[in-house]
């Protein structure tokens, strides 16, 4: 965006909250997926019924612990607490929660800009279950009815809450992106936001450069990363005209609303819970010994920031498209195809075009293509034995039913084009347009692009563009 | 009634385990009425079970530790489809989709559960005055109360109409009553007695025990229902102690330490009592030195505040959306307020009021924080004591049973009732009430032992002593 009017300056920190992917649910067995039936994964456990207890899943405490560990923070022996409010989603009226013990805290994450912002804590806490309401407004107030989905109750959240680094909402947008590559990395989740799998609240506020930092005001539940932008924006210019206008920000927590793109008031300070947070008593202290966290720490692959310089390093001078790519390929998880590309001594900038293309155009079968196909595809592009538009269909042939490219080509009667017939078709296309000819011959270059153009069109697009010009360049 | 040992020995050796049940649901049809010790007698579900062990026995298996054995169950312990009411109107035509893990322990071992009893409300209460369902009579003396909170249970031993029965020991609920009923009540250490489908009070006070007429009885309960759960996070993670194999070796050699604070405030003939349970270990070659420990005396008023505390977010589940009771209201929140105002009883609103208090932002450190550090404090003086004496004897109540009504209006003299329980729930340790002597119009006194986590079988063999020297 365009820098805040009169020297304002906004301040937000992010609380992300993303569902780990655990097979089972936080204190219970129960199935942690999505898409159920309402009501069926449910047990007495997350369903919070009389008598019953929770017992710590240990898988999201390794997940927990990666994510900390991704984000350098120090992990710590830890406890969990009771967050107390009604809600009816919430099964037993209080969030089995971490509060002044966080499993994580203390860590940063660096953003490809090269600003760092730092990560408070990242603790461990349980999912509510999912009303709808009927009727109204289709919000709690006014609604006639209201039905309640315990599916999600008791599924495994990390909350991860920055410091209040994050400057514009560009940066805003680019930390929640590259944590959630860090979430998919991990293998803590599958950052699927329109699935609610991570969950943003804002907290922004605004300041003049160098003065103590200003009101906050919290905006809730930004379920995409668009929406994180324009709200942060949004709110920052509504609190600078505020504060212009004479008034003065509240503290409070605010809603947005995506459609009139605008937040607005869900409740003030005075309207806050009191939670009364107190330890709870059915669970035991979580201190994971050294060899558990070394065991996870082994198992940590590479993160985004690791992966996407060993792919530039890959290049001798990146240019920004290619680093485009590099995004794209590192967030699909493509890096293993542009890699074993270069292995085979493919061409790198062809590999990365066709893997941040073809391949992530076609992410849900990109297991009918081996490296192998893929690397031997840009091959055959690079050699000239597929022009680009026939590598691109190569692609998608292997990619749509599996099989070896060299094979997919000839059955799409992609052969190569002897040089022969090349010339051939060159030399007639010359005869026919003499005027065109003579002016490329005296120094008019872009006349080059006229006569490829007329070889694709009378080779089907099946002669490459690079052998056309060295034809030209030839007979000049 | 035969006790639960020789009821067990006899129907794997080939007696009738629904002969057995008979003369159990016999006596409970002569006197429910009057007592009001059940709310729910499951005879269906006796029957089937009473049946199995008869069958395995006729097969020529064994039917278990508990062979044959009716137990009565506290009305917080889940019941798989048997109603499960905590005493409240506000779990009215709840019935549990699985069985509390002791329930599971005891029908493996042979036992027949016959239905469920009466309570104080939530388990808060001395007397099982605060049931919504009225009060239980003592059966030893029906104008008087059985204690509480698990009265039913109590009374249902003490009236013959099982030989066994379960309770939950939160701040004396077990030992209390059973000192007022005549009977061996057992509060375990904290962890060795899974609190999985126990409706919780107070969760890191809570702890299942049984009522017997023997120690024999209840160390044969004990060792049925104690051991590691992994549905409990809190539980121990080690076998149940063994408690039968050594109930009969004595006290000679061990320290015992006559608490001053345990009796201070107690009628004449309890006091008497605790003296003369002194002189009994001390013949049976204990020594027997006095002490004090002055930090038990700030047990009530840190009990006050951690109990409840933890009261008011264990029942805020009881809203009106999921189960139990539900009055419409406008929207969710005024029937969250509708279903718990008519739901719950003033006892329970009284204890909620208070708890939510003292976990309020600005209020947690002068309440709620202060009863942990003074919790903190008992635990230190309890580990203090331990180190010179094995056991702690002292009063289980300061009277025996009272009037109906005569502490109902007075919550404050209520809850001294408990002023000698309370310190074990806090440290989470062991004690037993045994009966030892009577006082006013003939009824019992209970003394209490207390000893360290996992003393129970030194407790036990204690508790074995006295009741020799009352002969029985």
């Amino acid at each position: 965006m365009a820098p805040l009017p009169n020297g304002w300056e906004m301040v937000v920190g992010l609380e992300v909250h993303t569902e780990l992917k655990t097979a089972t649910k936080l204190f219970c067995g129960c199935a942690n997926a999505f898409g159920a039936a309402p009501n069926t994964q449910v047990c007495p456990v997350c369903l919070g019924l009389p008598g019953s207890l929770p017992v710590l899943n240990e898988h999201a405490v390794d997940l927990a612990m990666a994510i900390g560990m991704a984000l350098h923070c120090t992990i710590a022996p830890s406890t969990f607490h009771r967050k107390n409010y009604f809600y009816p989603d919430m099964p037993k009226d209080y969030q089995i929660s971490q509060y002044d013990l966080p499993i994580n805290s203390g860590g940063y994450l660096d953003l490809p800009d090269g600003s760092r912002v730092s990560i408070e804590r990242a603790h461990m806490e349980e999912d509510t279950g999912k009303t709808t309401h009927l009727g109204g407004s289709g919000r709690i107030h006014g609604a006639d009815r209201s039905l309640v989905d315990y599916n999600r109750s008791g599924v495994p959240l990390v909350e991860i809450v920055s410091g209040p680094d994050i400057r514009t909402p560009e940066q805003a947008r680019a930390y929640a992106s590259e944590l959630r590559g860090i979430l998919i990395a991990t293998g803590a989740s599958d950052g699927r936001m329109e699935e609610g799998s991570m969950r943003i609240d804002a907290n922004v506020s605004v300041r003049r450069p160098d003065a103590p930092f200003g009101t906050r005001c919290e905006i809730k539940n930004l379920n995409s990363l668009r929406s994180l932008q324009r709200a942060i924006e949004y709110e920052a210019l509504r609190q600078i005209e505020l504060i212009e206008d004479g008034g003065t920000v509240r503290q409070e927590t605010r809603h947005w609303d995506e459609v009139a793109g605008e937040t607005s008031t869900m409740r003030t300070k005075e309207e806050a819970e009191d939670y009364r947070y107190f330890l709870e008593p059915d669970l035991v202290e979580l201190a994971p010994d050294a060899a558990w966290q070394q065991r996870i720490r082994e198992q940590l692959g590479p993160m985004p920031a690791a992966r996407r310089a060993a792919l530039s390093a890959l290049l001798s001078h990146p240019q920004p498209a290619q680093l485009d790519a590099i995004e794209v390929v590192v967030d699909l998880e493509l890096d293993e195809y542009v890699h074993a590309a270069a292995a085979a001594q493919a061409d790198v900038a062809i590999a990365l075009a066709r893997a941040a293309n073809e391949v992530a155009g076609n992410l849900e079968s990109r297991s009918n293509l081996t490296t192998d196909a893929f690397s031997a595809t840009v091959l055959m592009e690079q050699r000239g034995e597929l022009s680009a538009t026939q590598a691109k269909t190569v692609l998608g042939d292997v990619l749509a039913s599996g099989g070896d490219p060299a094979a997919a080509a000839a059955a799409r009667g992609f052969e190569q084009m002897s040089s022969d017939s090349l010339s051939s078709t060159v030399a007639g296309l010359i005869d026919a347009n003499p005027d065109e000819w003579q002016r490329y011959r005296d120094g008019d270059d872009k006349l080059a692009q006229f006569f490829i153009g007329l070889v694709m069109k009378a080779t089907k697009g099946q002669a490459n563009g690079k052998s056309v010009i060295a034809e030209l360049q030839a007979r000049r | 009634m035969k006790s639960a040992v020789d009821i067990a020995r006899d129907v794997n050796a080939g007696a009738s385990a629904v002969e057995e049940l008979e003369r159990s649901l016999a006596s409970i049809r002569s006197r429910n009425d009057e007592l009001n010790v059940f709310l729910h007698v499951d005879e269906e579900g006796a029957y089937a079970a009473a049946r199995r062990v008869d069958e395995i026995v006729a097969a020529g298996g064994s039917a278990g530790p508990l062979a044959g054995v009716p137990v009565a169950l506290k009305d917080n312990l889940c019941t798989l489809g048997v109603p499960t009411t905590c005493s409240s109107k506000i779990l009215d035509g709840w019935r549990p989709p699985y069985n509390a893990t002791v329930v599971d322990r005891l029908r493996a071992a042979g036992a027949v559960p016959v239905g469920k009893t009466n309570l104080d409300e939530f388990a808060m209460g001395s007397s099982t005055e605060n049931s919504a369902f009225g009060p239980t009579r003592n059966p030893l003396d029906p104008a008087r109360v059985p204690g509480g909170s698990s009265g039913g249970s109590a009374a249902a031993v003490a009236a013959n109409m099982t030989p066994l029965s379960l309770g939950s020991d939160t701040g004396g609920s077990i030992r209390q009553p059973a000192a007022l009923c005549g009977l061996v009540g057992v509060k375990p250490t904290y962890g060795s007695v899974s609190r999985y489908g126990l409706i919780a009070f107070a969760s890191s006070l809570d702890q299942i025990g049984p009522f017997a007429k023997t120690v024999a009885d209840a160390a044969l309960a004990l060792e049925v229902i104690g051991g590691y759960d992994p549905k409990d996070s809190t539980s121990l993670n080690e076998t149940a102690p063994q408690l039968l194999a050594t109930l009969d070796s004595g006290v000679a050699g061990r320290r015992v330490g006559l608490v001053r604070e345990l009796v201070e405030g107690s009628d004449d003939d309890v006091t008497r009592s605790v003296d003369r349970a002194a002189a009994v270990l001390r013949d049976a070659g204990a020594t027997v030195v006095e002490l004090s420990i002055p930090e038990l005396t700030l047990g009530l008023s840190a009990y006050y505040l951690i109990a409840p505390a933890e009261a008011s977010s264990n029942l805020a589940r009881y809203d009106g959306v999921r189960y139990g009771l539900r009055v419409d209201a406008e929207d969710v929140a005024a029937m969250n307020e509708a279903t718990r105002t008519a739901g719950f009883g003033a006892e329970v609103k009284r204890r909620i009021m208070l708890g939510t208090y003292a976990l309020s932002a600005g209020y947690y450190d002068a309440y709620y924080g202060q009863a942990l550090k003074v919790r903190t404090q008992m635990i230190a003086a309890f580990a203090r004591a331990y180190a010179d004496v094995d056991l702690l004897l002292g009063a289980t109540t300061p009277s025996v049973a009272f009037a109906f009504g005569s502490k109902t209006n007075d919550p404050m003299a209520m809850y001294l009732n408990d002023v000698f329980t309370i310190p074990t729930n806090l440290s989470g340790e062991a004690a037993i009430s045994v009966p030892f002597g009577t006082g006013e119009a003939d009824l019992p006194v209970g003394v209490q032992l207390l000893g360290p986590g996992r003393s129970e079988p030194t407790l036990f063999a204690a508790a074995r002593v006295l009741e020799v020297a009352e002969g029985r």
